[in-house]
């Protein structure tokens, strides 16, 4: 904030402090949101790698399409997976950020 | 927003015009070649065109603005960047390597795979965005800013060591970049090898010494589409040969099942096992020997030397008097080499005389326990390069170039997408290949041999790529009698379905633009951390900005000189030093990265335990057990092969920072208010 635009003392000191109070409360709800979109990607992210190695040879009794199911997501599935992850993580992100945005521009 | 647009649309107008003529570069050797262009000219034009592209590039981007020349003006558009970093993070090894092990080692090498390719949630997600918003230059900047203190508060020691590990992780994996640019080299244009490290190290430094990183980004958008190219051609040819199909991702499912049987069929084969039980003798006489040190080596000292006295007495012919001094010559020297000598010839003995597993079965064993143990290290490498990509500085410097933390999250996005556009097919290749050697070389006959084996057995006299011998004597070809060096898989492929010479030399061309575009940004990273890091932030804050460029420059020159030093003395082993380099970085530079962002608790003291303890447990654990480095496997944990240290080096890199940063008093509010503006959104 420059000296220029700083309200002066007294008169708009109130609006000023809600605005920054707001502030603060946004910021803290888009972390919230973000942490959580955050945490639960990464879950699925495990899920999908951790199983698909550790229970490889009980998949591998499952065939699509000639592969063995194991193979295919060890070779594909897992990377598509994250592929999809990383996607939806950006798409999701801008609507977020979006939201953040919008709610700071509304008049108090 | 509208500048934004038309300059992406410029862009992708000069890259349009690079494809079409590239393609017209294609045809015209093809046509060149029919009418009868020798093959090494067709090398040497591939190597000469490709090179001169990037030094155009090169020199067209040159720059000496900081800005331009660390973080590419921070303009480059999400797809492009994208492209760029894929194609920083394809490197020789996984263009050329990744398909021959996937060929040798079946379900174990698709580690490589899930691991290269899942690192990149843990980019998006946990730190790509935030370094942008952070907006410097270098890792190190990032983790000084947040950790702070040292003399001043500016955070020196934590960038010290910050830009320790980036110079060491980086210079590891440079080195084994070089040591490939050099074999492509000098396969291909018949020049020495250490002359074709350093023609290699030329164009390197065209890219990347007058355009920084605005240079090296240009360059790597157009090494990008040659390394796609020169992947899917040949891989495309293999799956429409044996699949009917010419999309090879799709396609390799229904081969698949074709290979298992074939498999089968050649593990009861009687003449296959006839070879095998021939590979065990050897094996056993060699056991018989080594039982017997050291009586067993000096006896066969004395055989030796008696057989070189009776060829000399009996007036022998002159090569059968020097086979058998060569064969003196060669003797080991002490007992000790004997041991080694023998050992590992046993092992390697042991190892023809296996049938072969099953391409698709995850990890075959005799007993339980050998399974588990598979698996277990298939967990703990996923695991260890997972986590290396989240932590490769000149990966994540390439956060810093995006317009803003949008352009950075779908930049992640499309280079994943890049990445796998080569990533899912090289799976593929290694099933399609090995389907093609199995039905068409395995059983032919040894006077009809096609003619790339033995143009690939001449490469190298000493190791061969490929050595094909009749063991059992019955003129037949049979699967044990094959041995193949994985690295030559991919350079031979074009060969092996039949494709016409053009394609090899492209195939090559896409190893060399693989090796150089990743040997580029790794040089950049270390120069820019000694430049910008330590010269400017630690020894000179006072210098002006043409001054850190130049410096910079000076400094990319003497590490690339270093480098292709340390890589012409052929250090042994290049893939566990790469993978060693994956498990250094994630152990070192993780934590602190994550957590800086996470836990607002992290503080100055708990960094710099965080990374010591890191670095040092992983490097303890490698000297451990890595054979090379003098350990022994018998002392491993839990049978983790000493590549994937870093399954004990990330927890305990984390631990550290956890409990020193609890044990010691918070970080000021500098720290926390850098950690607010890093969350919050533009």
């Amino acid at each position: 904030m420059t000296p220029e635009s700083a309200p002066p003392p007294g008169a708009t000191l109130e609006p000023e402090l809600r605005r920054q109070r707001r502030l603060l409360a946004e910021r803290a709800l888009h972390w919230r949101r973000t942490r959580r979109l955050t945490a639960i990607l990464l879950g699925l992210w495990l899920l999908t790698g951790f199983c698909t190695v550790y229970f490889a040879r009980e998949l591998a009794r499952i065939t699509i399409f000639g592969w063995p199911l194991s193979f295919y997501m060890a070779a594909q599935g897992a990377s598509l997976v994250c592929l999809a992850i990383i996607g939806f993580y950006a798409w999701r992100m801008r609507q977020l950020d979006a939201a953040y945005t919008r709610a700071m521009e509304e008049p108090a | 927003m509208t500048a934004d647009k038309r300059y992406f649309r410029r862009l992708s107008g000069y890259y349009a015009w690079f494809c079409a003529c590239f393609a017209g570069f294609l045809l015209a050797l093809t046509v060149l070649e029919k009418e009868g262009m020798p093959r090494l000219w067709i090398g040497h034009l591939f190597m000469f065109a490709t090179i001169v592209l990037y030094a155009t590039i090169g020199v067209v981007s040159r720059t000496s603005n900081v800005t331009e020349y660390y973080v590419a003006g921070r303009r480059v558009p999400a797809l492009f960047n994208g492209m760029a970093t894929a194609a920083d993070w394809i490197s020789a090894a996984s263009f050329i390597s990744l398909a021959g092990g996937l060929y040798l080692h079946g379900f174990d090498a698709l580690a490589y795979i899930m691991g290269w390719t899942g690192g990149y949630c843990l980019v998006a997600l946990l730190i790509a965005p935030y370094l942008r918003k952070f907006g410097q230059y270098t890792i190190p900047d990032y983790l000084a800013a947040r950790y702070g203190g040292g003399a001043g508060g500016r955070g020196g020691p934590v960038r010290a060591l910050a830009v320790g590990a980036t110079i060491i992780v980086s210079f590891i994996y440079v080195v084994a970049q070089i040591y490939a640019v050099g074999l492509i080299a000098s396969r291909f244009t018949g020049v020495d090898f250490s002359v074709g490290i350093f023609l290699g190290l030329a164009s390197i430094l065209v890219c990347s010494f007058l355009g920084g990183m605005r240079g090296i980004t240009w360059t790597q958008v157009a090494q990008y589409i040659i390394i796609l190219v020169a992947f899917l051609i040949p891989t495309m040819w293999l799956s429409a040969k044996h699949a009917d199909n010419p999309l090879p991702q799709v396609a390799y499912g229904s081969v698949l099942p074709k290979l298992a049987q074939r498999e089968a069929q050649l593990a009861a084969d009687p003449r296959e096992e006839a070879v095998r039980a021939q590979f065990r003798r050897q094996a056993d006489d060699y056991a018989a020997r080594l039982a017997a040190l050291p009586a067993s080596w000096e006896g066969g000292r004395l055989e030796a030397q008696r057989r070189l006295d009776t060829a000399r007495l009996r007036n022998a012919s002159l090569t059968e008097v020097r086979n058998a001094e060569r064969a003196l010559a060669a003797y080991p020297k002490t007992v000790d080499d004997a041991e080694t000598l023998w050992r590992a010839q046993r092992a390697r003995l042991l190892a023809r005389a296996q049938p072969p597993q099953p391409h698709a079965a995850p990890f075959p064993g005799a007993t339980e326990a050998e399974s588990n143990a598979r698996r277990n290290n298939f967990l703990a490498l996923v695991f260890c390069l997972m986590f290396g990509t989240a932590a490769l500085p000149h990966i994540l410097m390439r956060s810093y170039t995006t317009p803003s933390v949008h352009a950075t999250r779908g930049s992640v996005f499309w280079t994943l997408f890049f990445i796998l556009l080569i990533y899912l097919s090289i799976p593929a290749l290694a099933v399609l290949a090995k389907y093609d050697m199995y039905t068409s070389l395995v059983g032919s006959d040894f006077r009809a041999l096609p003619t790339w084996i033995s143009y690939w057995a001449n490469v190298d006299k000493v190791h061969p790529l490929i050595s094909i011998t009749d063991i059992n004597g019955d003129g037949l070809v049979q699967l044990a009698e094959i041995a193949i060096d994985g690295d030559v898989l991919v350079l031979a492929t074009p060969e092996i379905g039949g494709l016409p010479y053009v394609i090899s030399g492209l195939v090559a061309a896409g190893g060399l633009a693989a090796a150089l575009s990743t040997a580029d940004g790794l040089l950049l990273a270390i120069s820019n951390a000694l430049s910008h890091d330590v010269y400017y932030k630690i020894v000179d804050p006072g210098a002006s900005t043409q001054k850190r460029v130049t410096i910079s420059k000076l400094l990319l020159l003497a590490v690339a000189f270093i480098a292709a030093y340390a890589a012409s003395q052929k250090p042994a082993d290049i893939l566990s030093l790469v993978g060693a380099a994956f498990s250094l970085a994630a152990s070192t530079l993780f934590a602190p990265l994550v957590l800086g962002v996470f836990w607002k608790r992290g503080n100055h003291a708990g960094a710099i335990a965080g990374m010591i303890v890191g670095f040092l447990s992983c490097l303890y654990y490698m000297l451990r057990t890595n054979p090379i480095l003098g350990g022994r496997m018998d002392a491993a944990w839990f049978d983790i092969a000493p590549m994937s240290a870093g399954i004990f080096g990330v927890p305990a890199g984390i631990a550290a920072v956890v409990l020193v940063s609890l044990l010691t008093k918070p970080p000021g509010r500098a720290s926390d208010g850098l950690v607010d503006y890093i969350r919050a959104p533009e």
